[in-house]
């Protein structure tokens, strides 16, 4: 279709079009992912290539400082002059060997197995208890995986430091003089100041986000359990089983089946969660909006005042209020004027699970209020004007202009709520628990959604390892949706259209 | 014509009143029951009626004094302990969320766009599959149920927050900039005098989120805190006096409680919103 023929359909059509063509993207955006995950393993693999001839030539080429600069960091830097940073350098590999040799090696070397000798009791002399400490896997995985992320860190100060050598090196064979100390202090507020901008948040994040993380996703692939609690016993590698179990449909198999079960309601929960705040937020934010309506920001605060009191307190208020001694109940004996006492969240899986997604639209509505709001302003004036002479009614005018545009316009919000919805994990937990409770699932509720049973399964029955797989399956979900939503959108490929 | 064409719209715009203000009460109508309940006296746990008999100040002075065998409940002290963690955990977090953001959106360098997707990606972990590795990596460091590992587990990760900001500082105009390096200005001083004076919305915005975060988060505080009640944060703190053992007998200064915690954040809150309009608007408007 070309430009002037898609200026010519009316917004339905278009918007129309654009879902036909978001979802005949789909394919398109996923094999590009791969084609690109491809090149990228290439080019790096391209580049280690590289880095390898590089490292060799420059040994080749180097003088003796350089070449010395292969074992024993910065002395190709303090050779040449540069004193404060061949010192650094130095530092750094004796405190590195110092910290393998004392720490890092001894949990390293024992990573393959994660420990063969449990804690244990011996008698002395055959009489008296007395607990003799032996391997701990769990401490043995997490040092081993900060040992392995400091060798890497470590190797790249090793290569800056031969490409700092060399470079000083030629630096002399021209005849420059290395810059003073002053000057490179100067640097790091300046040409290099993404530097001094970047270290402390790159460290914090890399000591409490990735390298849990990596230690997480290794327990994926270990039976870390309830049977197996360091350092009473251990527990070591096994492969894919966990993800085994999760994907064992054989008849009593519970944990596969609690898998599938719980997958299916995450998504539709994900799906009524997203589209009912949706559709519902959009004829509220319409009200609000509507010509002649007075007082609009009053009933914005009124509404929203449900986002800005704290979750935890109007979602344990309303699991309160919906408890069989409740106030819900009460409101209900006193109109009905008999004793009213309905299970809401703890009887019926069916009618809890109504409950959960009304009580979710209380809760996230006034998002969809709030960000609408904007964007309904936006709707030029005059779509509604040539509409109305035309003889269109508030219902057309629905149908044929506003809903077309919003969706179109906040396509890319709605799959960013509907990965929200399948990580609520406040909502469900603290509003229901997970209740009703059931014999039929492995440590599950009927309405707990995946992210509340990883939540239960780490805390209630210690299953690490299927906690962990079911993380990643959930991530893998999460970013292929994310993924269709960041090759679709075009704030991030154009992110310089403003400056 | 136009006379009926108005009474249409009159009526239409009557059913749109009638429906905000029944709609409008269903939406409060939870907090008008907090709030009355919070002041219920009378033995009861459970009112029995939806409005209260007796109206008593008693629920709050239980909370604040430690009376009426709230003393176990040390309610102070868990505000305290919210607050101070808050006040740390903002400052620390609003630096490192404007420094990546104008770092991502101002600096050229090697590697920005592998960084700015790592960080994408590490967002779409599920965000406490990690926690138990966090609460083992801060025993291993002896911070478990002290606030520091709180200050710390808030604030490490603001860093990846960086989109709505960075949204931000990408639509101040890049001329701005350059005509400061013309000046001699370093991009030092670019950050501080020219960008941050330029972006109070979200500067505010961020601070605000990142005090409120320590609210209302609840997980996290509760795995760091275990039993150490003295530590407690609000949030976990109220979470207890409606557990199994406690339900039964503190249920009304919970709900004190609540309105004690809910009432600033709020206010806050809407302070914020109007801010993350401007911020956001302005940031947003490519999306």
């Amino acid at each position: 279709m070309t430009y002037v023929e898609y200026k010519q359909l009316n917004p339905f059509q278009r918007f129309a079009y654009n879902t036909k063509k978001f979802f005949c993207n789909i394919p398109h955006a996923v094999a590009h992912f791969f084609t690109a995950l491809g090149k990228a393993i290439v080019k790096f693999f391209v580049g280690i290539g590289k880095g390898f001839a590089n490292y060799g030539k420059t040994f080749v080429k180097g003088d003796w400082a350089t070449k010395l600069s292969y074992l024993i960091f910065g002395v190709g830097d303090l050779s040449k002059g540069k004193y404060y940073k061949g010192i650094l350098f130095f530092a750094v590999e004796v405190l590195y060997i110092l910290y393998m040799a004392f720490f890092g090696w001894g949990y390293l070397k024992m990573f393959p197995t994660l420990g063969i000798q449990a804690q244990r009791t011996e008698y002395i002399n055959g009489i008296i208890p007395k607990q003799v400490p032996g391997d701990n896997s769990m401490l043995i995985l997490l040092y081993s995986v900060l040992t392995l992320v400091i060798t890497v860190v470590v190797f790249a100060i090793y290569i800056t430091n031969i490409k700092d050598a060399y470079r000083h090196q030629i630096m002399k064979a021209n005849g420059q003089k290395p810059t003073s100390f002053k000057y490179d202090m100067k640097q790091f507020l300046d040409g290099k100041y993404h530097i001094t901008l970047m270290s402390f948040p790159v460290l914090m994040i890399g000591i409490f986000n990735v390298l849990p993380l990596i230690f997480m996703i290794l327990i994926a692939f270990t039976n870390y359990d309830k049977q197996h609690m360091p350092p009473g016993t251990l527990f070591t590698w096994i492969g894919f089983d966990n993800f085994g179990s999760l994907f064992n449909l054989v008849e009593g198999a519970k944990k596969g089946y609690t898998f599938i079960k719980l997958t299916e309601w995450t998504l539709i929960w994900a799906v009524a969660a997203t589209f009912s705040n949706y559709i519902l937020g959009m004829i509220f934010a319409l009200m609000i909006n509507k010509k002649g309506i007075k007082f609009k920001s009053l009933w914005r605060t009124l509404f929203v005042i449900t986002i800005a009191v704290p979750q935890f307190v109007s979602l344990l208020l309303m699991n309160q209020m919906l408890q069989s001694n409740g106030a819900v109940n009460i409101l209900l004996s006193n109109i009905t004027n008999s004793h009213v006492e309905i299970q809401w969240l703890n009887q019926d899986a069916t009618l809890a699970r109504w409950v959960v997604i009304i009580i979710n639209c209380w809760v996230g509505i006034p998002y969809t209020i709030l960000s609408m709001s904007g964007i309904l302003m936006n709707i030029p004036e005059d779509l509604y004007e040539s509409a109305r002479i035309d003889g269109a009614g508030p219902v057309k005018t629905f149908t044929a202009i506003t809903l077309p545009y919003m969706l179109f316009v906040t396509t890319p919000q709605l799959i960013t709520q509907f990965v929200g919805n399948i990580n609520n994990f406040n909502v469900i937990y603290l509003l229901s628990n997970g209740n009703p409770t059931t014999e039929k699932y492995y440590q599950a509720g009927e309405t707990d959604i995946l992210v509340t049973w990883l939540f239960k399964l780490t805390m209630n029955s210690q299953d690490y390892g299927l906690a962990a797989a079911i993380g990643i399956l959930v991530f893998v979900i999460c970013a292929t949706l994310s993924l269709i939503v960041y090759n679709n959108s075009k704030s991030m490929k154009d992110e310089e259209a403003f400056s | 014509m136009i006379k009926s064409y108005k009474l249409r719209r009159h009526i239409a715009n009557a059913f749109v009143y009638l429906f905000l203000i029944v709609m409008g009460f269903v939406w409060i109508s939870p907090f008008i029951y907090l709030l009355m309940h919070s002041f219920r006296g009378g033995a009861e746990i459970y009112g029995s009626t939806i409005i209260p008999q007796e109206w008593t100040l008693q629920n709050y002075i239980d909370l604040f004094t430690g009376s009426g065998g709230t003393a176990s409940l040390n309610f102070p002290r868990w505000f305290l302990n919210t607050f101070v963690v808050a006040c740390f955990s903002c400052v620390i977090s609003t630096i490192s969320v404007l420094m990546v953001s104008y770092a991502f959106s101002r600096l050229r360098f090697k590697a920005r766009k592998k960084f700015m997707n790592v960080g994408m990606i590490l967002g779409m972990f599920p965000g406490f599959m990690t926690m138990i590795a966090i609460y083992y990596l801060l025993k291993a460091m002896g911070l478990t149920q002290t606030l520091v590992a709180l200050v710390i587990c808030y604030s490490c990760g603001a860093g990846l927050g960086f989109q709505i900001s960075k949204g931000f500082f990408d639509t101040i105009p890049r001329a701005l900039d350059e005509a400061a390096t013309i000046d001699g200005a370093t991009k030092n001083q670019i950050f501080w005098k020219i960008i941050l004076p330029m972006s109070k919305p979200i500067v505010v915005y961020t601070v605000l989120t990142s005090f409120i975060g320590p609210w209302t988060d609840f997980i996290l505080a509760k795995i760091i805190m275990g039993d150490a009640r003295d530590n407690y944060t609000v949030a976990i703190g109220l979470q207890l006096m409606i557990d199994q053992d406690f339900k039964n007998t503190y249920y009304k200064q919970f709900l004190a409680g609540s309105v004690v915690v809910a009432v600033p954040i709020t206010l806050l809150f809407l302070k914020m919103q109007k801010y993350y309009v401007e911020g956001v608007t302005a940031g947003g408007v490519k999306g």
